[in-house]
């Protein structure tokens, strides 16, 4: 089975969906193929800051302002993926107070609303910070959900003619030492939605030209094509408590260093983060002293954090890319710029080009510059229209609380999916009746459920990233079935069956970082609930051989209470 | 005002129940408790037995529990009471229970499908469960109703086919009669069938059975989600039953679970019966302790600390779901009485990297010795007048072996007479009655 297309994107990141999408609406011919679900790798795994670029207002004025410059952007075309919380830079009295003045003459350098704030002025902002914080600077950072941005990128290039191929994982480049012409795709998909063909085939892909924007993995895709690529994976460990402890970002206003932010984000802070160079992109240890590391150092920040409930952790990895020469033995030091490396400038290779380095809010410029570079090669005239036109479910901001009272939700639920759907709120909501809650944390409604499955088919955890069911307090343990319930009949029960286990399992995993008192309670009950309750442990279904004849069959004889059965069997007594 | 009792049981899940009632045969007894029992997240099926600590996850499930309980290894609580206590907490059990549930007529272990389509061992079911078990022949149609999202009735159907029970096994999904939002509690459903609500203009029970009718095609069973009635269970499924002339059951559900919150009431009724004084709502904060001794319980009665005196304390306040065993990122203790609990000292070694796992935490519990009073780190007892019970006994995985409904009836039952005869004067502190091992 071969493929044809004009340009082909390897990586369902922020980075390759925005590529993607700007491509597709140039009138070019693309494919993006992910070896998991898209923003499985790095954009998966971010705290979900949406940076004013405060953050490198000293030690990078470049990248603040283009941060300020895409924050603005992204409130615009991505505003049901945004929330605009604020942020402030906090200054505890061991933080100098050079730095601090640097911070506010950076910011105000670079175009970033800064206000500075005393330590009074801060704390109405944000209750919870410590009472010996001496003042703090208000800048305009957010929230942004990565998922959501991620999959309206991709939904909007599809509309725009796209194939977004998840679940595909390239296994080779096709061409020869000086061209390379294409792709070789594993499909390690499911049935459903995610299938283009059968899973464990292989698939020929060729294209005019190929874009590696694997972050982490472009070293690997390099490899492939013979070319190196010298990212550098640095991990980050991010940690989730129960509730919102801050609504506003919360930043440690020092020059550098590990644990100095917490990002409220939907129903959860998250706090981050660490910064250490690994070997491989896909494996490195996660360890328990990272947690510990952000939870104790962003106590002296907001104290309450010390004793609020912790609900998972998970790592990502960046990106880092600096040129060679440069040789920053600390990945800190590394810059969070983006390259655009041209493999037949670079290497004499034609038709592939690897972008590399660069930050999640930056994403829409970094796909900008490399559509321009592709266009170029390619000889297509086409304008980038990414910053003006609104992404889908962002087309129609405002008045639909209104529109809410139609569908008969409790408000608090009808108010969480009209921040997630955002314009498509009607159309997603209206199609499901009854509508009951599925996943109640985060309160998500079975139309909700039923959305993300007509695109993301029987894998679930691409439903979870979409619709945010099973990510609250519970972890999954009161939704994960139900959720899988919502494939069934459209698909079979053993495929109902492993997409429930592979949730479930992929639940568990980040919930092992955090278990200690009222998540390991939690976790106990989880545990209790699939293995005693409904006996998934040892499910009969698995294991089989169940010999049901040496097991009791009820007292047999119509009882006393006159509820006789219907038939009389044989008395209920097998003899052993 | 003084408080003063021979016997304190601080827990009030089935335990506690278990432990006061046992110990109301010897002596004057108080329970406490100060939430409501985790009875409302279980299915209400009381497990013995039901798979072997140690067989792995492939192993198949047991048939015969009463044979098994010999093997089991040393720091069970099986172990510890020895199989006497299992027959007598059993016994305790069906008593209190009276004909609301089936199982004493057998020792074998009944398999009853769960919610989630699987089947799983029990020994004692409610009666509500009886008409569907798996080893019964009869086929089923299953009913889900369109707005309950924890049980998808097609779904178990083929879940149940795939498990390979010996009948066809058919769901059906239907809308519930009448006017019901479409997030309703479970507990709304069984009220308007309690109370046979006018559901637009039919008694809901009618409705119901109409809804299901057209769905039924000889089956002999016909199956629900655990929502048939709250107060009148009985009363509900002999209406279906008899519009349907089908036999019917329920397939018990997680939280808030109907079958649990039945079976509580059923308990306390059980205990103001046997003139046990219990009361709820109120933690239990700290000990008085004197010379090895407790002397009392202090309870936090809305800021004011009110000391609990007895002879004979009885600890039954569950293990980590029920929060009688705590942990921090360091530790793991158990709160009130400050007992020992064994653990690795890592916390990444408190679980297994499977969610299915052998998990060290789901052990984590007080270590008892064979009177069932927990031990210090050295070995000894921590009080002589102390004596634990139920899930707050470590050393057993009951969510993988399907043993908490047992393990509590059997360590209540010991502990509780335990007590009752010490602070009864009929034995010393330490000695156990009927201590087999």
């Amino acid at each position: 089975m071969t493929h044809t297309t004009e340009v082909l994107v390897i990586g369902g990141g922020s980075t390759g969906t925005g590529i993607a999408r700007d491509l597709a609406m140039r009138g070019v011919d693309v494919t993006l193929v992910e070896q998991g679900n898209l923003t499985h790798g790095t954009t998966g795994r971010m705290h979900g800051l949406l940076h004013s670029g405060g953050r490198y207002a000293v030690s990078d004025q470049a990248s603040a302002t283009e941060c300020i410059e895409e924050n603005r952007v992204l409130r615009d075309i991505a505003s049901h993926c945004v929330e605009e919380t604020g942020g402030l830079f906090v200054q505890r009295p061991e933080d100098s107070d050079e730095y601090f003045r640097e911070k506010l003459e950076g910011c105000r350098e670079c175009g970033i609303p800064a206000e500075e704030l005393t330590a009074a002025e801060a704390r109405e902002v944000e209750p919870y910070l410590a009472g010996d914080v001496k003042r703090a600077i208000k800048v305009p950072d957010g929230a942004i959900d990565p998922f959501r941005l991620c999959v309206a990128n991709a939904v909007s290039a599809e509309n725009h003619g796209a194939r977004i191929e998840t679940h595909a994982e390239v296994v080779d480049l096709l061409g020869d030492e000086d061209d390379v012409t294409g792709v070789k795709v594993r499909h390690e998909s499911g049935p459903g939605k995610r299938e283009h063909a059968t899973p464990g085939t292989t698939e020929e892909m060729h294209a005019d030209y190929v874009v590696n924007a694997t972050g982490a993995w472009a070293g690997q895709i390099g490899d492939m094509a013979g070319v190196d690529v010298e990212v550098r994976p640095s991990k980050g460990v991010m940690v989730v408590m129960n509730c919102r402890q801050v609504d506003t970002v919360v930043n440690r206003c020092r020059p550098k260093g590990d644990a100095d932010i917490v990002v409220p984000h939907e129903t959860t802070a998250i706090l981050g983060t660490t910064d250490e160079e690994v070997e491989d992109p896909a494996e490195y240890p996660e360890e328990g002293w990272e947690v510990d590391l952000m939870i104790d150092t962003l106590s002296e920040l907001v104290p309450i954090l010390e004793e609020a409930r912790t609900v998972r952790s998970f790592w990502g990895v960046r990106p880092l890319y600096e040129p060679p020469d440069v040789g920053s033995e600390d990945p800190t030091d590394i810059t969070r710029d983006y390259f655009l490396l041209d493999h037949e400038e670079r290497d004499d290779l034609r038709g592939l080009t690897s972008i590399v380095g660069g930050k999640f809010t930056t994403y829409r410029m970094m796909a900008e510059e490399i559509s321009d570079h592709v266009c170029e090669q390619l000889g297509v005239r086409g304008e980038c229209r990414t910053a003006d036109e609104p992404l889908p479910g962002s087309e129609h901001p405002g008045n639909l609380d209104a529109a809410m009272d139609r569908f008969g939700l409790r408000s608090p639920v009808a108010r969480r999916s009209t921040q997630r759907l955002g314009s498509r709120t009607e159309e997603v909501l209206a199609s499901a009746d009854p509508n009951p809650v599925v996943c109640d944390c985060e309160a998500v409604t079975r139309a909700e459920v039923q959305d993300a499955i007509a695109s993301a088919g029987t894998d679930l955890n691409a439903v979870r990233i979409r619709t945010r069911a099973s990510m609250g307090n519970c972890q999954g343990g009161f939704c994960c079935h139900r959720m899988a319930a919502e494939l069934h009949p459209e698909y079979d029960e053993p495929t109902a069956r492993e997409a429930l286990d592979e949730l479930f399992q992929e639940r568990w995993k980040g919930e092992v970082h955090a278990l200690w008192g009222e998540q390991l309670s939690q976790a106990a009950l989880n545990y209790a609930l699939h293995a005693t309750t409904m006996n998934r442990d040892r499910d009969p279904a698995r294991t089989g051989g169940v010999d049901y004849a040496a097991f009791d069959d009820g007292p047999g004889a119509p009882d006393a209470a006159g509820e006789g059965r219907g038939v009389a069997t044989d008395g209920g007594d097998h003899g052993d | 005002m003084a408080i003063r009792d021979d016997v304190l049981v601080v827990g009030g899940g089935l335990a506690g129940v278990a432990a006061a009632l046992a110990a109301s045969e010897h002596a004057d007894v108080r329970l406490i408790s100060h939430k409501q029992s985790t009875l409302r997240h279980a299915s209400g099926l009381v497990d013995v037995l039901g798979y072997p600590p140690e067989g792995g996850e492939d192993a198949d499930p047991i048939a015969e529990p009463f044979d098994a309980l010999a093997d089991l290894p040393e720091g069970h609580p099986y172990e510890r009471v020895g199989a006497d206590a299992v027959r007598e907490g059993l016994a305790l059990f069906d008593d209190a229970v009276g004909d609301t549930y089936v199982g004493s007529h057998t020792d074998r272990n009944a398999l009853v499908p769960t919610h989630g389509g699987t089947v799983k061992p029990t020994a004692r079911y409610p009666k509500s469960a009886a008409a569907g078990l798996a080893s019964d022949g009869r086929d089923a149609l299953l009913v889900g109703f369109a707005a309950l999202t924890d049980f998808d009735a097609p779904l178990a159907a083929d879940h149940l086919a795939a498990a390979g029970v010996p009948f066809e096994a058919r769901g059906a999904t239907v809308r519930f009669p009448g006017e019901f939002r479409d997030d309703a509690k479970v507990t709304r459903y069984a009220h308007a069938l309690d109370r046979n609500e006018d559901l637009n203009g039919v008694p809901a029970r009618t409705a119901l059975a109409e809804a299901v009718k057209p769905h039924l095609d000889g089956e002999e069973r016909v199956g629900f989600p655990a929502v048939l009635g709250d107060d009148d269970p009985c009363g509900v499924r002999a209406s279906l039953a008899e519009k349907l002339d089908a036999d019917v059951f329920e397939v018990p559900m997680g939280p808030p679970s109907l079958p649990g919150l039945r079976l509580e009431d059923r308990l306390y009724a059980a205990l103001a019966e046997a003139g046990v004084h219990a009361e709820t709502g109120n933690p239990a904060v700290e000990v008085e302790a004197e010379d090895g001794r407790i002397r009392a319980v202090v309870v936090d009665r809305t800021g004011r600390p009110v000391p609990y005196h007895a002879d004979q304390f009885v600890l039954a306040t569950g293990g980590l779901v029920g929060k009688g065993i705590d942990s921090d990122r360091e530790a793991v203790r158990e709160p009130i009485f400050d007992c020992h609990v064994p653990h690795p000292s890592d916390r990444y070694d408190w679980f297994d990297a499977d969610a299915f796992g052998d998990h060290p935490f789901a052990r984590f519990g007080v270590d008892v010795d064979s009177d069932l009073r927990p031990r210090a780190a050295d070995g000894t007892a921590e009080y002589g007048n102390l004596r634990a019970a139920g899930g707050v006994l470590g050393g057993y995985d009951f969510a993988a072996e399907k043993s908490g409904g047992g393990v509590s009836l059997a360590t209540g039952y010991a502990a509780g007479t335990a007590a009752g005869r010490a602070a009864g004067g009929e034995t010393s502190d330490a000695a156990i009655p009927g201590d087999t091992t």
